[in-house]
């Protein structure tokens, strides 16, 4: 996709029969999942958004130290957030303290300095702050993902495969949980599980949030099972588990993924919401949504609090939705290339060349 | 039908016991209202602990408790409502009361808005498809579906509101300011209407002059210390919705509905003077009604004398003229008190407020000084609100638009020789509206729980903050309040999109 910017010759142009020939000629001979890929790959954004995402994620990772139980992997940080060094005076505007030493001025002081992102009221060092909470509200988004992804799946593939009573009964289980306003019941269970620690809020949050995949997953088994190539496997002595596993679920696993990265997107988002109002992730713990809720006040004095954490939730969300939308094409069979006039070009040299 | 909705509302009825009674179960066992007190040693705590459990019936298990809250709810039907008691013995009704109007006004005026501005940028971006302007639309889209709202409403508040009201001490747009909001706007022009390369530069060229010399004039002239439009503006600017209305409505070469449309901006020029009359000796919203009424009526009249034939677009176009030129002059009218609300004492200079609905210390009885009250107050929660629900409404608007051009009934219309601007006006956009009516309501729930958090940012006294405020003092009866409402709020709402989609589409028949 290019994002700015556009070819004079093809818009308002209806796809006439010759150019979904050579759009079909593309895909010849290639197996369904390098079509995938290959159309992903042609999304610039997406492309950019997969490898901004996996950067940062090896980054904020690896950036502080991680226990694996009794085997602790060292980060390449040289603070961490237990650490209280002493609060930096000198050269801070305003009679401010902690004030990030990060320049960027190529002809200055160029470099990191001892505190790149400042540090907090009492001293601790922000970049170790942003990188815990970060890492917190990754782990956050991705468990939510699962939890939801595997739940939506399991539930909307029992409705759609059974029908009848299961798929009732289900759905209006579906139905019920969409109507308990969601940002009530996340905060009572974010209240609660606050205390317990960020991994049951995740848990409990992928719990209420998989309602919309249930449909999708279930309205595409109930499509599916209808198709011809379900009764040959049927008719061939498949089991049931074979017949959805093998036949039915790789139909629909496009849809599934572009879904699940809708929740993941909106997962973050509902984190630091809830985080930023004190239902989410609690001090001492440290995630994105708190840094902004403890630092919202000092925004006109020490903008720099407030700035880093939202700069990483932003990213994170933008990444995931860019991939989303990168998926989404890749996996549309109806998505068609635009033709431009290179392809044209092209496809006239081929057939004067003949075959 | 009828026995379709009456099963259906009996379906939600059910639904509605089940999810209080769910959330009443979870909220009561997550949290426990007496643990602080308990903590205490003080002797008064026991007395407290005493009191509250009498008076919230905390000896009853929380599977019963509901049933003598849901007795309570259910004295609606004998006109005996009781949503029990807050923890500090207020009425919860009496509180609900208080804050529900506050929060319908902060989503109604965003979602509205929100609704016309993504639509209007869905539609443009749409038609021009693979744009400079459809990817900037694009990219605009997903960068606003990626902010957290609470973050960019501090942001405002410092920014818009804060800052806004230093920059109004000593008032002086830098010339780099100027340059800046010129180029983007010139961008923004030259995107929406540039076709071929030399098209975008004339257009970025002249979008960026007028927007300068109009920053500049406005920034000699201190427009924003005492702002207003007068009666030669308003003139000027009604022609111009004029054209552009009946462009839009029944394309400027139908003779009757120009005209219409043009004698109706120029009343509009001539009752800019009457008009400020009527607002300053009867300023009320009965006025404003009956002004409208009048502006329909005329619109009426107007397709009667320029028209024989096909009156009702004519009279469509003139109607809508109106209403938008009347608008001008409203907006006129609330810009003169301006000054006279920045002088109050209650705001003292600094009119962008950064906390609450209202000014408690504003006490007068000017209608416009009160309106504009609300309306500043009103100003920054919605823009953040509008901000992140514009990115759906943008992409859905698009999407929709673009599949409905893909069909054969447009291709009928464009071969049967309609021009454009009808295949897109009546053909397209009819059929569009069907999908984005049923998400329409979803949107306003998503909205409402983003306005929660807009409440607590700006310091607003309606729901979320009540809902906030039960959840952290473990306000049970609070808490069922809010929540009541909300679940009433979206089971209507999902029974309102399904009617809606079976009265616009006539294929859906429901009940069967």
């Amino acid at each position: 996709m290019k994002l700015f910017g556009r070819d004079k010759d093809t818009s308002g142009e209806i796809l006439s029969g010759g150019e979904s020939a050579i759009a079909n000629k593309e895909v010849e001979g290639l197996s369904q999942g390098q079509i995938v890929r290959r159309r992903f790959f042609r999304h610039r954004g997406a492309v950019i958004a997969l490898f901004v995402l996996t950067t940062l994620i090896v980054f904020v990772i690896s950036a502080l130290d991680t226990k694996i139980g009794a085997v602790r992997i060292p980060g390449w940080w040289k603070w961490t957030v237990e650490d209280i060094p002493e609060l930096r005076y000198e050269d801070c505007p305003g009679g401010t303290t902690g004030c990030p030493t990060l320049s960027l001025n190529p002809s200055g002081a160029f470099g990191l300095g001892k505190h790149p992102f400042g540090q907090d009221d009492i001293g601790r060092d922000y970049f170790a702050l942003v990188m815990n909470g970060a890492r917190r509200s990754l782990m956050i988004m991705f468990v939510i993902g699962a939890v939801s992804g595997f739940i939506g799946v399991v539930v909307g593939s029992i409705a759609g495969f059974y029908g009848k009573r299961v798929d009732a009964v289900l759905m209006r289980l579906v139905d019920f949980i969409q109507t308990v306003p969601g940002i009530i019941i996340a905060a009572v269970i974010g209240k609660a599980a606050g205390r317990v620690g960020p991994l049951f809020l995740a848990l409990f949050l992928g719990l209420l949030g998989w309602t919309g995949l249930a449909r999708l997953v279930r309205a595409q088994f109930l499509s599916l099972r209808e198709m011809e190539f379900v009764d040959a496997a049927r008719v061939a002595g498949a089991s049931n588990v074979r017949i959805t596993f093998k036949h039915i679920l790789p139909n629909a696993i496009g849809q599934i993924i572009v879904i699940i990265t809708l929740i993941m997107a909106g997962a973050i988002l509902t984190e630091t919401a809830l985080s930023y109002l004190g239902f989410g992730v609690v001090a001492p713990d440290v995630s994105l949504g708190l840094l902004i809720s403890q630092y919202e006040s000092a925004f006109t004095t020490r903008p720099f609090l407030f700035w880093w954490p939202g700069f990483f939730i932003i990213t994170i969300a933008l990444c995931v939705n860019f991939i989303g939308d990168g998926l989404r094409d890749a996996f549309d069979p109806r998505q068609r290339r635009r033709i431009t006039k290179k392809d044209r070009l092209r496809a006239k040299v081929d057939v004067k060349a003949g075959p | 039908m009828l026995s379709y909705i009456m099963r259906r509302i009996g379906v939600s009825i059910v639904i509605l016991f089940g999810s209080s009674f769910l959330v009443f179960n979870l909220a009561a066992y997550a949290s426990d209202p007496l643990a602080e007190l308990r903590l205490s040693s003080d002797d008064g705590a026991r007395q407290q602990i005493i009191a509250l459990t009498r008076d919230l019936n905390l000896d009853v298990p929380p599977p019963l408790r509901y049933f003598l809250w849901l007795k309570g709810v259910l004295g609606l039907f004998v006109g005996n409502l009781n949503l029990g008691m807050t923890r500090e013995a207020s009425s919860v009704q009496e509180e609900l009361a208080y804050a529900i109007p506050v929060t319908l006004r902060l989503v109604l005026v965003a979602t509205f808005t929100a609704l016309i501005l993504g639509m209007a940028f869905g539609i443009i971006s749409a038609l021009r498809q693979y744009s400079r302007f459809d990817y900037g639309m694009t990219f605009l889209a997903f960068l606003l579906y990626s902010l957290p709202i609470f973050w960019i409403a501090v942001l405002l508040k410092e920014f818009m509101a804060i800052q806004f009201n230093n920059f109004l001490g000593d008032p002086d747009i830098p010339t780099l300011w100027m340059v800046l909001a010129s180029t983007f706007t010139g961008v923004f022009w030259g995107a929406l209407f540039g076709g071929e390369r030399k098209r975008f530069w004339s257009i970025f060229a002249g979008a960026f002059a007028t927007n300068f010399l109009l920053l500049w004039a406005i920034d000699l002239t201190d427009w924003y210390l005492n702002p207003g439009l007068g009666p030669i503006l308003v003139g000027l600017l009604s022609g111009g919705l004029a054209i552009g209305v009946t462009s839009i409505s029944t394309g400027v070469e139908n003779k009757p509905a120009r005209n219409a449309a043009l004698s109706m901006a120029a009343l509009a020029f001539l009752s800019y003077y009457p008009a400020q009359w009527v607002f300053n000796n009867f300023g009320s919203y009965l006025t404003i009604f009956l002004l409208i009424v009048l502006i329909v009526l005329t619109g009426i009249t107007l397709s009667r004398i320029f028209s024989r034939i096909d009156r009702g677009p004519i009279a469509r176009t003139a109607i809508i003229t109106g209403i938008l030129s009347g608008f001008l002059i409203l907006t006129d009218r609330v810009m003169q008190s301006w000054s006279g609300y920045m002088a109050t004492d209650a705001v003292n200079g600094r009119p962008v407020p950064t906390y609450g609905q209202r000014k408690d210390q504003l006490v007068t009885d000017d209608f416009w000084l009160n309106n504009l009250d609300i309306i500043s107050h009103l100003v920054l929660p919605t823009l953040a609100l509008i901000l992140i629900s514009l990115a759906g409404w943008i992409r859905y608007t698009r999407g929709s638009l673009l599949e409905v051009l893909n069909q054969d009934y447009i291709r009928t219309a464009r071969a049967k020789g309609l021009n454009e601007r009808t295949v897109v006006t009546r053909h397209a956009f009819r059929n569009m509206m069907l999908p984005l009516s049923s998400l329409f309501v979803g949107e306003v729930l998503g909205l409402i729980s983003g306005a929660v958090i807009t409440e607590r940012v700006f310091g607003w006294q309606g729901m979320g903050t009540l809902g906030i405020k039960a959840i952290n003092s473990y306000d049970l009866n609070l808490l069922m309040g809010v929540n009541l409402l909300l679940s009433i709020l979206v089971v209507m709402g999902n029974l309102i999109a399904d009617l809606l989609y079976s009265v616009l589409d006539p294929r859906i028949r429901l009940g069967k």
